[in-house]
Parts: structure tokens; sequence; C-alpha cells
């Protein structure tokens, strides 16, 4: 009785994760692309994918969608190796593009249409499915137009409409918002948000307040590799590995970082902006786990400098994103 | 079957949504129109000035209008083909590698086959309008002459055999580039090749000869022309179809290598 109680468990571990990437390398020519990338994203995650420019996102974008196949390396997606079986994962995955390539030449609902049918929306239920994806992409009003005639927005939200237009396990979206006005911004990320836990999502994208709205776990690659896999509110509190504090002081600069240097366990003391007026803001930074804000205080009083403002230092998902892609 | 003919039908649509197509069939009406005319407007000359002159007819012998109208009739037209075909099927590979809608179709769930054939068959569906509306001479001879209707219809069958054979090469030649004007001088070049190559034949050794006279794309045409249907030239074209095909496929596959 035992053992078949803890069958379906089993099961459910093996499903959970829905994409599985392992040790990803990818060549173009003698270009090294990709130097080794793993991760995994769960079920119902929705997973922003960050770096630089030429960092290899979109490349592994492509591999993970079956546009080629890695030179190295496993990925499977929904349970299917993108190399063994791409027709099983083509089915079950949705595929915005960087460029958004589409057929300049055909309207906006045939295009859908196309679409759906080619991925296997039932011939009664297509009018239905693209009217469908076509209001909530708000493309009803230009549904009989030329795609060619569309502006970089509305082309983009066709783009999306082709990606979720037979509501697949999967969304693999190459940077969704560019070129987004702000509310369809907002109403684009809604949509996405309402994905989770229905179904599995990577984005790439380079506004970094998006990732912290609209995604669980974040990915971070620089030049190939992975440099960082966590939540957005692990990466901005703990990947410093040290306590920060931002510090107003009113006192001789030169003196103050001094003698804030010489209080234990402090590691570094920046000035954050140089006015000569004396009112200086510092960034203090500690060893992790040893909170100095008890010994700050009395230290500045007791030179008789005055302390105008002690406040924890975060660490915006900018500032930990050019730390680590410029590690090297 | 399905995304067959969904390919088929955008595919199709798509080259009636420029003016391509239509430039396309226009010029090659033209050109048919006025070789049709000439060939017929010498035939009634002789045959006028053959009444009134007997030396003459005897001179022409054998003047009749299959042979004098309808054999270069579909000889004019294969080559106007020629021309042409390569034309509509530049585009079918190379425009979607050129504005990355490639990327899309090929991460949809569809097989290479099915992209293929959609493409080769929404080409020979204007191809096949093409010849239908040359047919408008063929059934003017038959209205006021007395053309054997045999031959008129072998030459069809030839006719959609070399079409379909210019067809499969240009597809061919698309998928190896990204820029048209490449895959249409490409399929210009071999098609050429392909049709000259038997001329030369003489001058080559007796083997060597016979094998350039084989694979030449005009040698299997005559038959048709003189209404004989040969197995052989049939084989010989389904052959040539399914090897520009193959090719294609294999193209195609080749992005999925793992290099
Ligand atoms: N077809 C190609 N041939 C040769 N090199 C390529 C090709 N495609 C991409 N690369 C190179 O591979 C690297 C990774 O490119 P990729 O497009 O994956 O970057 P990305 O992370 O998507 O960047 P971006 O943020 O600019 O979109 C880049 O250095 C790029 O120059
Ligand atoms: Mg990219």
């Amino acid at each position: 009785m035992e053992f078949f109680s803890f069958n379906p468990s089993l099961n459910f571990l093996e499903v959970a994760i829905m994409i599985e990437v392992e040790g990803l390398t990818k060549y173009y020519g003698n270009y090294h692309a990709l130097k080794g990338i793993t991760f995994s994203v769960n079920k119902g995650e929705i997973l922003g994918f960050l770096g630089p420019n030429g960092a290899g996102k979109t490349t592994t974008m492509r591999i993970l969608t079956c546009f080629f196949p890695p030179t190295n390396g496993k990925a499977r997606v929904a349970g299917f190796d993108v190399f063994e079986e791409p027709l099983e994962v083509k089915k079950r995955i949705g595929y915005l593009p960087e460029n958004v390539p589409l057929y300049k030449d055909m309207t906006v609902e045939d295009y859908l249409a196309f679409a759906a049918g080619i991925k296997g929306v039932g011939s009664k239920n297509i009018k239905a499915t693209v009217d469908k994806v076509m209001h909530e992409c708000v493309l009803t009003d230009v549904s009989y137009k030329f795609i060619g005639e569309l502006s970089k927005g509305y082309r983009q939200r066709v783009g999306l409409a082709q990606a979720l237009v037979n509501d697949p396990e999967v969304l693999i979206l190459d940077e969704p918002t560019i070129g987004l006005d702000p509310k369809q911004i907002i109403e684009i990320r809604k949509l996405i948000k309402n994905l989770a836990g229905r179904r599995t999502v990577i984005l790439s994208t380079h506004i970094l307040p998006e990732v912290s709205m609209t995604c669980q776990r974040v990915v971070i690659i620089n030049d190939g590799r992975v440099v960082a896999v966590d939540t957005p509110q692990n990466l901005t509190s703990t990947i410093h590995g040290a306590n920060r504090f931002s510090v107003k002081i009113d006192g001789p600069p030169q003196y103050v970082i001094k003698e804030l240097e010489a209080i234990q366990g402090v590691e570094k003391v920046i000035k954050k902006d140089a006015s000569a007026s004396g009112i200086g803001e510092y960034i203090v930074e500690s060893i992790k786990g040893r909170d100095i804000r008890k010994e700050i205080a009395p230290c500045i009083v007791n030179k008789g400098w005055a302390l105008l403002e002690l406040k924890p230092h975060e660490m915006s998902l900018e500032d930990i994103f050019v730390k680590l892609v410029t590690k090297e | 079957m399905r995304n067959f003919y969904l390919i088929f039908k955008k595919e199709f649509k798509s080259y009636f949504a420029s003016p391509v197509a239509y430039v396309v069939i226009t010029m090659f009406l033209i050109l048919a129109g006025y070789f049709f005319y000439s060939s017929f407007a010498l035939f009634s000359t002789i045959s006028f000035q053959a009444t009134i002159n007997p030396m003459l007819a005897k001179q022409v012998g054998l003047l009749n209008i299959t042979e004098s109208v309808v054999r270069p009739l579909f000889g004019n037209i294969s080559v106007i083909l020629l021309l042409m075909m390569p034309l509509l099927t530049m585009r079918l590979f190379s425009e979607e590698k050129k504005s990355g809608t490639i990327e899309l179709l090929l991460t949809y769930p569809i097989t290479d086959m099915e992209v293929l054939l959609g493409k080769f068959f929404s080409c020979m569906a204007v191809f096949m309008i093409m010849i239908a509306l040359t047919a408008i001479y063929p059934i003017l001879l038959i209205a006021f002459g007395q053309p054997e209707t045999g031959p008129i219809i072998t030459g069809y069958i030839g006719l959609f055999l070399v079409g379909a054979s210019f067809v499969s090469l240009g597809v061919f030649a698309s998928s190896l580039t990204e820029n048209q004007i490449i895959a249409a001088t490409v399929a210009f070049g071999l098609l050429l090749l392909f049709w000259m190559i038997g001329f030369s034949a003489s001058l080559a050794g007796q083997i060597f000869g016979d094998i350039l006279s084989y694979i030449s794309l005009t040698a299997h045409l005559e038959g048709f022309a003189k209404g004989v249907i040969g197995t052989e030239d049939i084989v010989y074209y389904l052959i040539f179809i399914s090897l520009f095909l193959f090719l294609t496929l294999r193209i195609l596959e080749s992005k999925k290598w793992r290099g």
C-alpha cells in the first residue's frame, strides 16, 4: 500500500520540471557562442532570461525551439529531447522570435488562422481561437490589415498572438515587450503573469524591472555561461554577500570615512555624492551577518558630527546585473 | 496532409498577393502567343501559295498543321518556360530565409517534407494555370483546321513533366541561398545546362555521348511532341523531379545536423 501511494509523487517530480537544459554548447563556425549552459524550469514557472547583448539568450532559445541543434549537451522540453523528438517538442511550445519575422503579405487574421491550423487547432475551432487571441492581444481592429502595413508594436502583438494561439504548455518569448507602448506593456505583462501556474514561460528581456514584476526566477547569462540563477528577491538581497547601509552624515568627509572604516566588521566605505558642504551620503558595507548599525551611531555622535539618516541599502537588479556581467 | 494543404494554400495565395505571378503569366502568354501566331502565319502563307503554285506544293510535300504549327508550339513554350519558371521558384525558400520567417515555420510542428511539397505544388499550380491558358491555341487550331489531337494531348503531358522538372530544380536552387537573384541564376544556369547538354553528345565518344543525350532534358521531349508516350521518357522526368526534391529535403535537414 505504501509503495502505491509513493509512486504518484515520483511521477509528479518527473513532470514538475518542464524545461531541462544540461551543458549546452553551441559553435557558430569557430565562434563559441554557448559554453555549457545548465538550468531548469519548473512547470508553471515564469523564468526571466537576462544577459548583455551577445550573451547567447537567443541562441539558447533557438535550441529549445528546435530551430537548430546544440553542438553538445542536452535539452528537454516537456519531457522530450529537442534533438531526438523535435516534432513532439514543437507541438508543445509557442515561440516568439527576437525579430518577429512574419509573412508581410498576409492579413493578421489569415496569418493567425494559418498558425492555428499548423499548430493543430481543429478546423471548426480556428475562427473562435483566432478571435480570442486577437482580443487578448488587442488586434481585433487590425484583423483585416496586411502584416506588412502594421506598426512595429502591432507586429510584436501579432508575434505574441501566434505564439499563444494554440495555448501551448511552454512559451518561449524573446524580448516580448520590446516596441510596445506603456499601456500595452502592462497588458502583456498581465497576460504573461496570468499564465503562471498553468503554463511554463521563458522570457528574455533587457528591462530589469520587468523581471522583478513578472518572473519567479532569473537566469543571468554572460558570454555563453550561466552566472546566476535565483529569485529576483534573493538576487537583490544576497548576491553581494555583505550587508549594506546607506548613511547620511554631516561632517568632514575624509575623517568620516576613516572613522567608519575603523568600526569592527566594516569592509568598505564608499562616498556616494561629493557635496562640499559637509553633508555626505556613504555606503557602508559590512561582513555578512553582523549588524553594525548599533556601532555606527555612537561613533559618529561621539565625534560631534550629526547622523542624519541610516537605512539599509538595497542593490537594484541593475546593480546586480552590472556587477555580475562585469566580473571578469 | 492538413499541414501540406495549409502550406500549399498560403504559398499559392502569396503568389497572387504580389504582382510577380501576374507579370510572369502575362509575359509568358504574350511570348507563347507571338510564337503561335508567327508559326501559324507562316503555315497559312505557305499553304496559300501552295494552292496556287503546284510546284511549291510538291516541294513542301507533307504540309500538315501538326508538323508545322503544333510541334513548334510545344517546343517554343518549353523554352519560354525554361526562362520563366526560375522567376516563380526563386522566392520559395530564399524569401523566407531572407526575411527570417523560416525560423517560425521550422519551429511549427510540421515536417520538412510537408513544407517542401506544399511549396512545390503551389508553384506547380501556378504553372498549371499558365499552360492551361495556352490551351486557347490548340482550341483555335481545332476550330479552324484539322490537327491531330493525339500529339496535342501528349504534347501537354510532356510540357507538364518538363515544367515539373523546372520547378523541382528551381525549388532546390532556392533552398541553397537567401538571395533570390542567386537562386534564379543558379536555376537558369543548371536548366540551360540540362537543356543543351545533349547538343554536344555527337561530339563526345560513343558511351559518353549516350549518357549526355540521356540526361538532356530536351531529348526526352521529342517523343511527346510526336505523339508518342515513351515509358523511358516518363521515367527520366520522374527521376529528375524526385532527385531535386530529395536534394532539397537534404538541404533542409542539414540545418538540423549537429555542427
Ligand atoms: N548565425 C550566427 N553566426 C555567427 N555568429 C552568431 C550567429 N548568431 C549569433 N551569433 C553570435 O553568437 C553570440 C550570441 O548571440 P545571441 O543572439 O544568442 O545573443 P543574445 O544574448 O540574444 O543578444 P541580444 O541581447 O543582443 O539579443 C553573439 O556573439 C553573436 O554574434
Ligand atoms: Mg537576442
